[in-house]
């Protein structure tokens, strides 16, 4: 037929042009994708932390790779070596990249000098989920948790991540706040690089 | 009230809440990770997707008639139509196109050009007999036996087995009657 092309065939993946990355698909269809990869893990563990780390290293994988796309795209090449750097990288591309918006907050620890947290009213993949009372302090967050390890992890930032609920007075749905615990070896680096 | 007409995907597409593709690829992507490593077999994986699939399409049938306001389709040609036209397009942001129809008009074929869910993927030559996107066949299958139609998905061309584009051929295999979920007399 005249004036139809087919799609150019590239052999390999890495030669294809990398995507603006302004295609959407409908948040249902990501919800819905969500809640199977939780029932999927459900069925393979037998409590509770079990299933939070699966869905952390879920997430890890899909850090990892966001942070190659976005250094790639967003940052043209460039490595944040800065601990605050890595941390509004986190809360304002990533955030704004995955889900459409910067992250509520972004505070440091009072208590502790390696901790900073994330806030956020209501998390993307929280929004159709609701926990039964029996699975005490799960929280599907967890997923989000291993992204925001991914990406510092693989950006040199080794850290623990943990997502938890905060109830905030006035508001039926507590807010979500991913805890952000640094490696020692980060804070020296840090302490070294700030002279 | 007047029923309100059928709104095109387009339209619904931009009235609905929408998230980054890349979110939702490297999300698919991350379970089917996970089901290679726990399962091993691509067989099982297979089967697992297309089980997750199903699992999924029940459910979506229900947001899918909701929003798009459509009535009952007339015969099996429609409902390829409405599947490729607005189904795909309502939740992954890309049209498909139906072709290939058989002379009962029961089995077509419904071709993806643009697949949302396998960007940035390659298959390695250890997973060779994995149908990655199976889990559309299954969200196809189950929304259409909660509208009383059992149907046959195969997958014919797969891009990432080496063709151009994703064709699956749809079968209709009956149509079963609705039935009450209890009896008048008792």
């Amino acid at each position: 037929m005249i004036g139809v092309g087919k799609m150019k065939q590239y052999s390999n993946v890495l030669d294809k042009p990398l995507s603006k990355g302004k295609q959407e698909v409908s948040l249902t269809a990501f919800a819905f994708l969500f809640s199977e990869l939780v029932q999927y893990n459900q069925t393979q563990v037998d409590n509770i932390a079990e299933l939070e780390r699966r869905l952390e290293d879920a997430g890890y994988a899909v850090g990892s790779r966001v942070l190659e796309l976005l250094c790639n795209r967003e940052k043209g090449n460039r490595r944040e070596t800065r601990l605050l750097g890595i941390l509004s990288f986190v809360h304002s591309t990533v955030w704004k990249v995955l889900f459409g918006k910067v992250a509520d907050s972004l505070e440091k620890g009072t208590e502790h000098e390696d901790e900073y947290m994330i806030s956020e009213k209501e998390l993307l993949v929280n929004r159709f989920i609701s926990i039964p009372k029996d699975m005490g302090t799960f929280n599907c967050g967890a997923f989000v948790a291993g992204i925001v390890k991914g990406v510092l992890d693989n950006a040199g930032f080794p850290a623990v991540v943990t997502a938890h609920f905060v109830p905030i007075e006035g508001q039926q749905r507590p807010r979500t706040t991913i805890l952000i615990k640094f490696a020692d070896e980060v804070l020296k680096r840090e302490a070294r690089l700030s002279q | 009230m007047a029923p309100v007409g059928p709104r095109s995907g387009d339209a619904i597409f931009s009235s609905i809440d929408r998230v980054n593709a890349e979110l939702f690829t490297l999300t698919y992507g991350a379970i089917v990770r996970q089901l290679l490593t726990d399962l091993e077999e691509v067989e099982e994986v297979n089967k697992q997707l297309d089980q997750m699939g199903y699992n999924i399409g029940i459910r979506l049938i229900d947001e899918f008639l909701a929003k798009s306001g459509v009535s009952r389709c007339v015969d099996f040609k429609e409902t390829a139509e409405m599947i490729a036209k607005v189904g795909f397009k309502m939740f992954l942001g890309v049209t498909a196109s139906v072709t290939s129809w058989d002379a009962d008009g029961t089995c077509c074929s419904i071709i993806l050009e643009d697949n949302p869910l396998v960007d940035f993927v390659e298959l390695p030559d250890t997973c060779q007999g994995l149908y990655y996107c199976n889990v559309l066949s299954g969200v196809i299958r189950g929304a259409l036996e909660m509208v009383s139609m059992k149907i046959e998905v195969t997958w014919t061309r797969d891009v990432l087995r080496g063709d151009d584009a994703y064709e699956l051929q749809v079968k209709l295999l009956k149509q079963v009657a609705e039935e009450y979920p209890y009896k008048d007399d008792e």
